[in-house]
């Protein structure tokens, strides 16, 4: 039995002036309703074009999309964009991280809901306004009835990202995508809209792939996590297994750099050095390997070869070099004993 | 949690003997809110409302808050880049509130700015050797190898190449680029650094890079910083003191570890207990304080303590009375009437002077 959203081998390129970009270059993963997959990757990794290329937002562009996406056993790369189109929405949907700019200025948020509504349903626009109203209320904004006639501009930041979780979620998606949901809002209301994500989630039982940089964010919400670097997965399993026994250089490096209100503060930060690759132009081999520290324990392989995504146990997989019982021992003796200096 | 601190903290802190280098003193900024023909005064944001605090040379200030606090308003009138309407603020002892721009250009050498944006604080018309020599052109600075040597020790100081000098912003990364605004920044070597949001634009990895040069130049050059930030995990980070701000007032400010480890004003709990946390094993236990609503809007903020409308243990005394910022342990001062993890009696108002009225 598949899961409910399978995505495998999944590469989108967009052929440019400079060359092809591979924004996407392999992704693999799947993803049961009720389940929440959290994808993290540094600005270029792919993230956002993956989620993208599943809704089926990427064609407009002129990219060449391969792989395959399995919604609810049905294929959607080879679909018809009319086909994925009425899937849009109601069968699945998207929450973007600025609402300023993904609502439309010029219509009171009310009327984008009933808009979303009527496509897929056939009701009155009465019936439509109601249940706007109703869905308004349900994301914690107070006085829906009066509030569902304001301009997205007479919303505040956390506000515009209520009604845009309302308005993705009027049509009962089954796949909910809330790319960067909260990087634009103030950490209180970062906490607000996490808890009404998680809440919501609970309700519709819906499938929720939430895209981040923020290691934080993930791990509040995510069953799974997809670490990607330079358009690839790197590393793919569970939260518990990214966060206590992760085995890519590259997750070490992020866990490294991130400073942590939870433990006592390092002397210093382990930053990865150099910076992200130009996906134009992706290093040969191991993608990572002009910032990997340990590049030399496999020899001329990193420059040459790319490593295959392999899984270490239990459905966590790995895409690096070393050896699994090499890259444990890294973790447990050099990696976690600096991470978790007292 | 620990027990409330009551011994001083100062011994982990740096040298604080002598006089503040920076010196900042009921400091307000008001815009104006104009309507109609006459541009009638209808109102005033109230961006920055009487804040007081000192930088003490060598030390790192972390200037924290949610977007709409005057973090940023704060930074820009101590570098004089708006003009105060209210209070005072004194550099090395000079008072510079309504200094002319003419006279503060000499003090402009010693108070420098390392902006959010790395995209849009560089010209992109002009190559890095321009960009990071602009300071010795603008202020007659004689080099004694020429300009160019200069700025090639500078960019080789933040870990660039010396001889990039001939390229363009555009050529660099986000990181990199924000290392070309820090050794413009270095060039006349100030003593005093106001950093806005200075990582905020950066990816994680390149995040932890910047915090760890700006850290490492510190100690080289013996710099004094104000880090403007919003981000709690990298302000404790890289400050000495912390100094949270609510709606255009400071609500409390302390040494980072005594402010973090036993927070008292209800909005830096909140704040705190708000920041995601990269445990999924600990989310279930997490006990959170969720704020409900936004920030109130500074154009018409709620009177006395600003933070009655959205705070857990407001009585009628906060909606009256504007608690002081006192201090309540040895550094570490904070405005509200009904403080957290204060050592004494927890539960009275901190003014002293006022009865609490029952509620």
């Amino acid at each position: 039995m598949s899961p409910f959203l399978d995505v495998k081998d999944l590469k989108i390129h967009f052929p440019t002036d400079d060359g092809l970009v591979r924004s996407v270059d392999g992704v693999t993963f799947g993803l049961e309703r009720g389940k929440t997959l959290g994808i993290v990757g540094e600005s270029g990794s792919g993230k956002s074009v993956t989620s993208l290329g599943i809704l089926g937002l990427h064609k407009g562009r002129g990219a060449n999309i391969s792989g395959e996406i399995w919604l609810d056993g049905e294929e959607l790369v080879g679909a018809s964009q009319e086909h994925v189109r009425g899937l849009r929405g109601k069968k699945m949907a998207m929450i973007f991280q600025d609402p300023l700019s993904a609502m439309h200025p010029f219509y009171t948020v009310g009327d984008q809901i009933v808009e979303a509504y009527r496509i897929h349903n056939k009701v009155t626009k009465a019936v439509a306004r109601k249940h706007a109203i109703d869905m308004l209320g349900r994301v914690g904004i107070p006085e829906p009835g009066r509030r569902v006639d304001s301009y997205p501009h007479e919303f505040s930041g956390g506000m515009r990202q209520r009604a845009m979780i309302a308005m993705a979620l009027s049509c009962d998606p089954e796949l909910l995508i809330a790319d960067e949901p909260t990087t634009a809002l103030d950490v209180t209301v970062q906490a607000q809209i996490l808890d009404l994500m998680r809440d919501l989630q609970r309700e519709f039982d819906s499938a929720l792939i939430i895209i981040t940089h923020d290691l934080g964010v993930v791990a509040e919400l995510s069953d799974d996590i997809l670490v990607m670097y330079g358009g690839k997965c790197i590393e793919y399993g569970s939260a518990d297994d990214i966060f206590y026994r992760p085995e890519h250089p590259y997750t070490w490096g992020l866990l490294g750099s991130m400073p942590r209100l939870d433990r006592e503060p390092t002397e210093r930060l382990l930053p990865i050095k150099g910076s992200p690759p130009s996906l134009i132009n992706v290093p040969p081999g191991c993608a990572f390997h002009p910032r990997c520290p340990y590049t030399e324990r496999t020899g001329d392989k990193a420059r040459t070869e790319a490593p295959a995504l392999a899984e270490t146990e239990g459905g966590h997989l790995v895409r690096c070099h070393m050896s699994p019982a090499e890259r444990r021992d890294l973790w447990e003796n050099e990696i976690k004993p600096v991470l978790e200096t007292p | 949690m620990t027990e409330p601190q009551t011994q001083p903290a100062t011994q982990t802190a740096p040298a604080r003997q002598g006089e503040p280098l920076l010196s900042v003193r009921d400091l307000e900024k008001h815009f104006p809110v104009t309507k109609g023909l006459f541009q009638r005064q209808v109102g005033a944001v109230k961006a920055v409302d009487g804040i007081s605090f000192d930088v003490y040379k060598g030390e790192t200030l972390g200037l924290v808050g949610e977007s709409g606090c005057g973090k940023s308003t704060t930074g820009r009138l101590v570098t004089r880049l708006l003009e105060p309407t209210g209070g005072q603020v004194m550099f090395e002892g000079q008072d510079i509130t309504h200094m002319s721009q003419g006279r503060l250009r000499p003090l402009r050498r010693d108070m420098q700015m390392i902006f959010q944006d790395p995209y849009s604080s560089l010209n992109p018309r002009h190559t890095v050797g321009a960009i990071v020599g602009a300071p010795f052109r603008i202020q007659g600075v004689q080099t004694e190898n020429g300009v160019k040597k200069a700025v090639q020790d500078l960019l080789e100081l933040v870990g660039l190449n010396p001889e990039h000098y001939n390229r363009y912003p555009h050529e660099f990364s986000g990181g990199q680029r924000q290392r070309i605004g820090i050794a413009r920044t270095l060039a006349l070597k100030p003593k005093l650094i106001i950093a806005d949001e200075p990582v905020s634009a950066l990816d994680v990895s390149i995040q932890a890079q910047v915090v760890n040069l700006l850290e490492d130049l510190q100690n080289e050059l013996d710099l004094t910083y104000v880090v403007i930030a919003h981000d709690l995990s990298v302000v404790r980070h890289i400050s000495d003191r912390v100094a949270v701000m609510y709606l255009g007032k400071i609500v409390e400010i302390a040494e980072r570890k005594s402010l973090y480890a036993t927070p008292m004003h209800p909005y830096t709990n909140a704040l705190l207990s708000a920041v995601p946390v990269p445990d999924p094993r600990g989310r279930a236990g997490r006990e959170r304080i969720r704020l409900t609503g936004d920030v109130p809007s500074p154009l018409n903020p709620p009177p006395a303590c600003r933070f009655h409308t959205r705070c857990w243990k407001a009585q009628e005394i906060c909606k009256k009375v504007e608690p002081p910022l006192a201090e309540l342990a040895s550094g570490h001062r904070v405005a509200c009437h009904f403080p957290e993890n204060a050592p004494g009696a927890p539960e009275a108002p901190a003014t002293g002077k006022d009865e609490p009225v029952n509620a």
